[in-house]
């Protein structure tokens, strides 16, 4: 019932027109210069579109009108000129030259990524994004926050649904940024529609793009290269800010990245390894491996009750997690993470749900691995 | 039952195309599950081995009792010459779509050549993506592939000027023995015609053998492998379909070696000869270019 | 053009009894209606899965099926309604129509024929049995992009590319007969400027069937490589490229877009000017251009890569060479235009779904070019404004072209009439729900929606409902035309030997019903 009001008002919206506005009908404008020109472009192609169909359908639906056998209208014997003929093919020959030519301009400009203020990595993992700022020794993981209780509609859905990110891509306006794309396992696609730039990520080939933001704000996209189970699940959200809260937010940055590595030479109790690791499980593991540990054999492994978390043996679980199993979607975690989540994770699956061995794996157990 | 020149033959029914379907879904459907058994556990299931022969079974009778029928059908007198015809454009345009097949090929060739190779390496438009591979060296025929720990390294390509060229003399020689053969059989001389269809049958088997050696060579010696990167990729898909090809056509000469010994063809209604007849002068095409772009350059 | 004449040799008894009529046959007849069933059960089940697509997408939040079947759903239903439904339902429109139309008895190879049709079953239950493996169905769209399709697919990928194969194979053998029926079967005296317009698109088509099928056939035997045989085609590491993945998968699947419509285009010049009663206009100018679209289609793929980042040279080129494919078709589109101007016209069924057809194909068409334009198809790529857009070419364009086609002359073929009344509230129905499914795609996709995404962001939500709702509409409408086809097959008035009033063709100078061999002597045309 609620969705049959549902309809009945989106029928009443569409009527009423000045709604129309709150409707999203159009690409958005967008904040750079290249997104306008090609706001613009989209809408000039638009609109001959449509001044060639009104011409088109126009004509049709008078002679569908005007000719019709129930009028008493008389089959004309014409069947050829070859005047016509060649007007109706040169004028959309024209029309069509008339499109190329901004289109080309566009898109050399589009090309041009040279001379950039700032350089960014962008890496595609099924399914987050990884940001590295090349110049500046700051890297970390992007992925959605949106909980699991508002995917499975246990709980309301705020605005942002499926569009928040735990870390979000700074960047400062009015500088020429220049994005490196590449992917670590399959194809996606970095696509913000504000800034107007779509390039897929391939694993093993960068790709660069450019772009330069003219108004603070938080602009959002989305995956946009099918990439498996959590394709629809990779929101990109990009922070545009001021140069000083920039600098400031980068400063923070490395402040941050420099405890963290302290961290590894700290004394770990197996409480705290298994409270930090189940926060990095569920990040990092749970899209496949599920929450619980179950898994979904035979694509991805259980991990509870699974002889490799439960035995003696570490050295296995650790050659796993941290360098991955070739030609299958486990990725060499040892890349990714610091050697302390890495700990925390291994930890944790060895102490939770039926696993519960109580052995510990150190930091220092896993760098040691690491430097082998 | 006259046939008059303007009366199409229209067979009746025919039980061999439904064998045939039976027999692709059982050759392939079997050959699906060998795969996936090696590639699961590395063992093959007594199972999926036995629907595979069976497939393959079916589709060698399928092919005897439907190309029977047909010669049957022919030496009967039942096809008009638009039959004939049909027979030739079918067949023409059957090797059209094998060039196609090919083509697929060799423009994989070219562009892994001319752009993935050398964006790989640090050259050209995407030149960029050298970063992630910093030791890489981009060269062909390439030796090195970007992850050498994935992929083994050649230690030496094969030296176009042994094997292969022996093979380029062997097929282009035997298109011309084959070319003799059509002729004898067009002035009905049948004895000439076993002799340079037997010759040109020995040229093609001499060269399956040659290729063979030349692939264990390549295996046992200079590790140039299906899993050595690109280059052994795009060589062995290369000159593995036209060696696969030269089996057919090998097979289809064999068969019409045996028609001559068994007295069909005549002067004047040898279609199924002219046909393995284009099929083997294509093959042979299809090598010149490989032994151009594969081999020498 | 001569009246039927019969004569008395062994062509002339009626089919066989029972199942072996339709396993063993070598009769056109025969063997089109098998492909149009084929092809309506096949639209059926291609339109279940769309139906699961549109109840999971009828809200936010993920209420029915797991994403990973969301992505198996997506693509079964591309691959089932491309291969499935649009290609077999034209081949079965050709195996009826051509010999009918050029004056010949079968099809120059009727054995094979027979075999074309009957691998097209077997591919299929190989492609569904796949639900059944472990892992699931190929979960990785139609296009199958590498290495999702490769290194990260689920183990019934290996079933998936035989069953690719065997389409392939049927395809390219239909596909010759096709060309060599044409070629070598023409009554005496019809030269190739006096064939029908359906039979001159089925030519066009038939030859680029056999120039790319191949190319499908070779992409997916190298996957086949990769995945088995250790190769490094679409792998850096090895020194390939996934993005040469695509370049040979477009380099078919862009050509298979065209196979999709031109006998569309042609069933559609045979309708307009009967209800018309006026000749085809521009005939010869509708040769060239039918002509111009398949040469073009074979250099334009790269259009559905402008993401990929290639060297601006391509993109240039594919952009242009895309935009050009406007001129031709928008030349086919004019003739029609000008074929209805100044006739004398009724609206029977088929000439509603003729007309519906040229309206909405041509919105589609100008969703195309918008497409091509490079720069900003970086903002429409991989959304559902091309959703939209594929959609309303291949459902009110090549669906409806078969289904006008149908209507057309299911009078000849089941010798007697449809209803009438069923038929207009089919179009009716079927012409509002799809609209309301796929209009508001445009909307969508260009406010940002992606498209194979099981869930979506808030602001698509009510523009999603209403495609749902639209989908249902024209889902069930279609029941009215399974209903009204077994109808029609079954009973009623036997039907005029020419149903409509200025119907041209050889077609209509045979006596319904239709005798079970036709043309068995040819007819002689005259200039
Ligand atoms: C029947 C199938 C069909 C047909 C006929 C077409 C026709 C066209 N298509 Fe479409 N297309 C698809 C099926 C089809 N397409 C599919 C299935 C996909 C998605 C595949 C996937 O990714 O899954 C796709 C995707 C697709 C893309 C890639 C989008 C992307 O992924 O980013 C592009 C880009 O250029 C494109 C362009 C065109 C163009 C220019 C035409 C032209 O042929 C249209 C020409 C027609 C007209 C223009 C209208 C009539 C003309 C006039 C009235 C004359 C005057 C007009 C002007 C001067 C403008 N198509
Ligand atoms: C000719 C081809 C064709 C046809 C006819 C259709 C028909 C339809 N398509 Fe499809 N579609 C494609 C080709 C086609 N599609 C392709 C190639 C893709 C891309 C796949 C990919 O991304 O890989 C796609 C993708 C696609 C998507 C995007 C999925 C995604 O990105 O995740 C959607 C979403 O709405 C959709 C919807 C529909 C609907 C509602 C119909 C409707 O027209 C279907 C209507 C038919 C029926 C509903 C069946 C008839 C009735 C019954 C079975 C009786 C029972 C039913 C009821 C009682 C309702 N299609
Ligand atoms: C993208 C999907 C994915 C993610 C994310 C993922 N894994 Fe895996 N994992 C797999 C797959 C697939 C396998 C099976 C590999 C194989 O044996 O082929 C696997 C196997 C494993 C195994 C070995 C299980 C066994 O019984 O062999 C362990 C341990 C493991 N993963 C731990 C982790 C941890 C820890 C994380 C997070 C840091 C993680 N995985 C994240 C896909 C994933
Ligand atoms: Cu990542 Cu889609
Ligand atoms: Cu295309």
């Amino acid at each position: 019932m609620r969705q049959i009001m549902h309809l009945f008002g989106m029928a009443l919206l569409v009527s009423s027109g000045s709604a129309l506005a709150a409707w999203e009908l159009n690409m958005p404008r967008g904040v750079t210069e290249t997104s306008h020109t090609v706001y613009d472009l989209h809408m000039l192609i638009l609109w001959i579109c449509v001044a060639i169909g009104v011409v088109v359908f126009g004509v049709m639906f008078w002679s569908i009108y005007a000719h019709r056998k129930s009028k008493g209208a008389q089959a004309a014997q014409f069947h050829e000129s070859t005047t016509v003929e060649v007007i109706w093919t040169i004028i959309p020959f024209i029309i069509l030259i008339g499109m190329a030519i901004p289109s080309t301009t566009t898109l050399i400009d589009m090309y041009d990524s040279s001379e950039s203020d700032i350089d960014i990595k962008v890496t595609g993992y099924q399914w987050k994004w990884h940001y590295d700022y090349i110049n500046d020794g700051v890297d970390f993981f992007s992925v959605l926050k949106t909980p699991k209780e508002e995917i499975y509609n246990e709980q309301e859905k705020n605005p942002n649904y499926l569009l928040d990110v735990d870390n979000e891509l700074v960047v400062p306006i009015d500088k020429k940024i220049r994005f490196l794309f590449t992917a670590n396992d399959v194809l996606h696609a970095w696509w913000v529609p504000e800034i107007a730039i779509k390039k897929d990520t391939i694993p093993g080939f960068i790709n660069e793009s450019w772009t330069r933001i003219k108004e603070p704000g938080t602009y959002r996209g989305q995956c946009a290269e099918l990439c498996g189970k959590d394709h629809g699940f990779m929101p990109i959200v990009v922070k545009a800010v001021t140069q000083p809260e920039y600098d400031k937010w980068l400063a923070d940055q490395k402040a941050a990245g420099a405890a963290k590595a302290a961290e590894a030479d700290k004394d770990w109790t197996l409480d705290e390894l298994v409270t930090a690791g189940a926060a990095v499980y569920q990040k990092n593991c749970a899209a496949c491996h599920m929450p619980d540990g179950s898994g979904m054999p035979p694509a991805f492994p259980a991990l509870n009750n699974n002889p490799m978390m439960q035995g003696d043996d570490v050295t296995a679980h650790m050659e796993v997690v941290i360098n991955g199993v070739p030609g299958s979607a486990m990725a060499a975690y040892g890349k990714q993470m610091t050697a302390v989540d890495l700990a925390a994770v291994i930890t944790y699956k060895r102490n939770t749900w039926e696993n519960k061995t109580g052995g510990m794996v150190s930091p220092a157990d896993v760098q040691a691995f690491m430097d082998k | 039952m006259e046939h008059s020149s303007n009366s199409y033959y229209v067979p009746d029914q025919s039980h061999w195309p439904i064998v045939g379907s039976i027999a692709m879904i059982l050759l392939l459907g079997g050959t699906g599950l060998t795969l996936n058994d090696i590639q699961a556990s590395g063992e093959v299931a007594q199972m999926s081995k036995y629907i595979t022969y069976t497939g393959a079974g079916i589709l060698i009778f399928m092919l005897f009792g439907w190309f029977g029928t047909v010669i049957s059908e022919s030496r009967s007198g039942k096809y008009s010459p638009q039959v004939d015809t049909s027979f030739r454009f079918g067949m023409s345009w059957f090797i059209f779509s094998e060039v196609m097949f090919f083509f697929a090929f060799f423009g994989v060739l070219y562009y892994t050549r001319s752009f993935s190779v050398p964006w790989l390496g640090g050259l050209g438009d995407k030149g960029l993506s050298h970063m992630l591979w910093p030791d890489f060296q981009a060269a062909w025929p390439l030796l090195t592939p970007p992850d050498a720990s994935l992929f083994t390294p050649i230690k030496e390509v094969i030296d176009p000027w042994h094997l292969p060229l022996i093979n380029t003399i062997l097929l282009v020689t035997s298109s011309f023995t084959l070319t003799f053969a059509h002729h004898a059989l067009i002035e009905g001389d049948r004895s000439k015609v076993k002799i340079w269809l037997g010759t040109t049958l020995l040229f093609g088997i001499a060269f399956l053998i040659l290729q063979g050696y030349e692939y264990v060579e390549a295996y046992q010696h200079l590790d140039l492998t299906l899993n050595s990167g690109i280059y052994g990729a795009t060589f062995f898909i290369l000159t593995g379909f036209h060696g696969l090809h030269v089996t057919i056509g090998s097979i289809i000469l064999l068969v019409m070696l045996i028609r001559v010994f068994k007295g069909h063809f005549t002067a004047d209604n040898h279609f199924a000869f002219e046909a393995g007849a284009w099929y083997w002068h294509f093959v042979d095409v299809v090598w010149l270019l490989l032994f151009m772009v594969v081999y020498v350059f | 053009m001569s009246e039927l004449t019969m004569t008395t040799d062994h062509h002339d008894h009626g089919p066989a009894k029972g199942i072996g009529r339709w396993l063993f046959t070598t009769n056109h007849k025969d063997i089109g209606t098998m492909y149009l069933v084929f092809s309506l059960i096949m639209f059926l089940i291609g339109g279940l899965f769309a139906f699961v697509i549109r109840a999971e997408l009828f809200q936010p939040g993920m209420q029915l099926v797991d994403p990973n079947f969301f992505n198996q759903m997506t693509t079964m239903h591309g691959l089932v309604m491309v291969f499935g439904a649009v290609m077999p339902g034209f081949v079965g429109l050709a195996n009826w129509q051509i010999p009918l139309m050029i004056g010949a008895p079968d099809m120059a190879l009727p054995r094979m024929n027979n075999w074309s049709f009957w691998i097209l079953p077997f591919a299929f239950s190989m492609l569904i049995a796949t639900f059944f493996m472990d892992g699931g169905a190929p979960a990785f769209g139609w296009t199958f992009y590498a290495p999702l399709s490769t290194t990260y697919a689920p183990p019934s990928v290996t079933f998936f590319i035989f069953a690719v194969h065997m389409m392939g194979i049927s395809s390219i053998m239909g596909a010759m007969n096709i060309i060599v029926t044409i070629f070598n079967m023409r009554a005496p005296g019809m030269s190739l400027m006096q064939m029908p317009m359906f039979v001159w698109t089925w030519l066009i088509t038939a030859f680029l069937l056999v120039a790319v099928m191949p190319v499908l056939a070779a992409v997916v035997t190298m996957m086949l490589m990769d995945i088995h045989f250790a190769t490094s085609f679409f792998n850096a590491a090895g020194g390939g490229d996934p993005v040469l993945f695509q370049h040979v998968f477009w380099f078919f699947g862009h050509p298979e877009v065209y196979i999709m419509i031109l006998p569309a285009f042609g069933v559609v010049s045979e309708i307009i000017p009967t209800f018309a009663r006026k000749k085809l206009f521009g005939y010869h100018s509708m040769v060239y251009a039918t002509v111009s679209i398949a040469v073009l289609s074979l250099v334009v793929w790269a259009h559905h890569m402008f993401t990929v980042g290639m060297p601006i040279a391509g993109q240039l080129f594919f952009m242009f060479a895309t935009m050009l494919i406007a001129v031709p078709t928008g030349v086919k589109v004019f003739n029609w235009i000008a074929t209805m101007f100044k006739g004398s016209m009724t609206f029977e069924t088929p000439m509603l779904f003729a007309i519906g057809f040229v309206v909405l194909f041509t919105i589609g068409g100008f969703s195309g070019v918008m497409l091509a334009i490079a720069p900003i198809d970086f903002q429409y790529q991989d959304t559902y404004f091309v959703v939209a857009h594929f959609h309303y070419v291949l459902v009110p364009g090549a669906v409806f072209g078969i289904m006008a086609g149908v209507y057309y002359w299911l009078p000849k073929w089941v010798g007697r009439m449809y209803d009438e009344g069923l038929g207009k509230m089919h179009f009716w129905l079927s012409f509002i729900g799809l609209n309301i499914t796929f209009f508001p795609m445009h909307f969508v996709g260009l406010a940002g929606m992606p498209r194979r995404i099981p869930d979506y962001a808030l602001q698509f939500a009510d523009f999603n409902m209403m495609a749902s709702a639209g989908a249902f509409i024209f889902g069930t409408s279609q029941l009215i035309f399974v209903y009204l086809i077994i109808k029609a097959a079954r009973s009623g008035e036997t039907a005029d030997q020419v149903p409509w009033e200025s119907a041209e063709g050889l077609e209509w100078t045979l006596p319904t019903p239709l005798p079970y061999h036709t043309f068995t002597t040819p007819p002689v045309i005259e200039k």
